[in-house]
């Protein structure tokens, strides 16, 4: 018989899963996987704030991550550093201060472990409703801006030039890439979320035909990581989120495999027109 | 008209990056901007389409105006699985058949289901100009669009834009650094660097003393309005069909260049 909480992590991680697809597509086309780590790793600032001013965790982690991206690009404008630099600036020095921070408030144990590698076997009924919700209004707001978004991801000028607003759609992206963050946390924890969002995009690559396409796949293929790494921890006794991402790397190392195959045959069709 | 610029600077931090721009593209016309590196082409285009903020003079633009953009060095990574097909909708909707109109047009049909990144430098350039195409723009913006397409590719792309405004009847800006394949295809030349040295039709363009100041005398007379008349011409698909019986390679009297003499700078 599978048990309740076992179903509730499926929900959680199939929600989570299917919202993060088509984000990471776009984090792995604009090269943003460092940009959405550091977001990530603001999160654990986000936690210790929110516990502190006693204000909702998933509310509080949205706040400080689509601020730490805001900082980025105001320090990007006026600080004469490489933005990678920065990045590793911003990343590390708000994790430190989360761990700080959560270290002063000893009157709370916290299980920092289950922030930074999740707890998906913890999940409420009420976080799946909120991936669920959350995740419905990320998904529909993407599919809101998608045109000029593609469009500033190929080129930010031509969209520009062309009325697209690339950049009102760039800082809406920043948003909704802070509210996936704060949705995964609980699933796949501070430190792995972003694989959650780089490595099916990436898997799904090679089956594409369109952005769409592999935007749909990347949702699909994490669903299948999901429930393969919970069926993983279920089995092995290990724990889920890192579970669920060797699942999702294991998928990725299968599409390698027969890659060069698939370049012969993109060579062959390219010789052949 | 469909764009003016009067007294138009951009600053780039302290510095003017070009300043006192006066120059309006009509419908019709073809209006190229020349200069060297750095000379301010690429900004006044952009101050044109208000892409980027302008620090002096004013910009006018018709309400409503289309513009269809081919920008420079435009790389399309792997990660992007990218068919010209949905290359030609990056930027709004458009139905199958105008889509497949546009691709035939610059002649790479039979490209349609390919990746973009397996196209050839020639094949990518004439698939970002279909795409501006099947927007129908009143404004068609090419940003040094030859680059990485060899000479005879060079010729039939200018040829192609000059077809479109025919048909179309667009104003198109053209921004190039090379001078004397462009030149004969424009109706008004605006040399830059930095400021307008000196703008007109080409041919009194290329008597300013200004202009050849700027780009010496070599290339003054490198240019000579080129009209370059082949007995055959290169399909993009590898076909060469002939257009006259004769056979060779012959030029009109009017030519006016030599084969060793082509320069690209």
């Amino acid at each position: 018989m599978i048990e309740d909480f076992l179903i509730r992590a499926v929900l959680a991680g199939v929600g989570t899963a299917i919202v993060a697809g088509p984000l990471g597509c776009f984090i792995i086309w604009r090269r943003m996987a460092y940009f959405g780590d550091t977001m990530a790793h603001s999160a654990l600032l986000g936690v210790a704030l929110s516990i502190l001013l006693d204000v909702d965790i998933s509310l509080g982690v949205f706040v400080i991550a689509a601020s730490g991206a805001l900082a980025l690009i105001l320090l990007q404008r006026r600080v004469k550093l490489p933005s990678d630099a920065l990045l590793g600036i911003l990343s590390h020095s708000t994790l430190a201060i989360g761990l700080v921070l959560v270290a002063f408030m000893v009157w709370l144990r916290i299980d920092l472990i289950s922030y930074l590698f999740g707890d998906i076997l913890a999940v409420t009924p009420l976080d799946i409703g909120i991936v669920f919700a959350g995740g419905a209004l990320i998904l529909g707001v993407l599919s809101q801006i998608w045109r000029p978004l593609l469009a500033g991801t190929v080129n930010e000028e031509l969209a520009a030039a062309e009325g697209a607003a690339p950049e009102r759609a760039r800082i809406v992206f920043m948003f909704l890439m802070a509210a996936v963050i704060a949705i995964a946390m609980k699933i796949v924890g501070i430190l792995l979320i972003t694989s959650l969002l780089i490595i099916p995009a990436a898997t799904a690559r090679r089956y594409a035909q369109s952005p769409e396409q592999m935007a749909v796949l990347a949702s699909g293929i994490g669903v299948v990581a999901v429930i393969g790494g919970l069926a993983g921890s279920y089995r092995f006794d290990t724990p889920s989120g890192p579970s669920i991402v060797v699942a999702a790397l294991v998928l990725f190392l299968v599409s390698l495999i027969g890659r060069g195959a698939e370049w012969r045959r993109q060579a062959a069709v390219g010789k052949g027109r | 008209m469909l764009v003016s610029a009067s007294g138009v600077g951009v600053r780039h931090g302290d510095a003017w990056a070009v300043g006192g721009v006066d120059l309006s593209v009509h419908r019709g016309e073809i209006v190229t901007l020349i200069g060297p590196n750095g000379s301010g082409k690429s900004t006044t285009a952009r101050a044109l389409l208000g892409i980027v903020g302008i620090d002096a003079g004013t910009v006018e633009r018709r309400p409503g105006l289309v513009v269809g953009y081919v920008p420079q060095r435009l790389f399309i990574d792997w990660t992007m699985p990218l068919s010209v097909r949905r290359l030609m909708t990056l930027t709004g909707r458009h139905d199958a058949a105008a889509i497949d109109a546009a691709l035939a047009e610059v002649g790479i049909g039979h490209l349609a289901g390919a990746e973009v990144q397996s196209l050839s430098g020639g094949e990518f350039q004439r698939a970002l100009i279909a795409r501006a195409l099947v927007r129908r723009p009143d404004l068609l913006v090419l940003d040094e669009p030859v680059q990485g397409v060899d000479f005879a590719g060079e010729i039939a792309i200018y040829d192609l834009i000059r077809d479109i405004r025919d048909r179309l009847q667009c104003g198109v800006l053209l921004i190039s650094h090379d001078l004397h394949i462009v030149m004969g295809a424009t109706d008004t030349v605006v040399c830059l660097n930095g400021h307008v040295c000196c703008s007109g039709p080409p041919q009194s363009v290329a008597l300013s003393p200004e202009y050849h100041q700027l780009f010496g005398h070599r290339a003054a007379e490198a240019f000579a309005v080129y009209r370059h008349h082949h007995d055959h011409q290169h399909l993009p698909d590898g076909r060469v069909v002939p257009i006259s019986g004769e056979a060779g390679h012959q030029h009109s009297d009017a030519c006016g260049h030599d084969h060793g003499e082509h320069r690209h700078d």
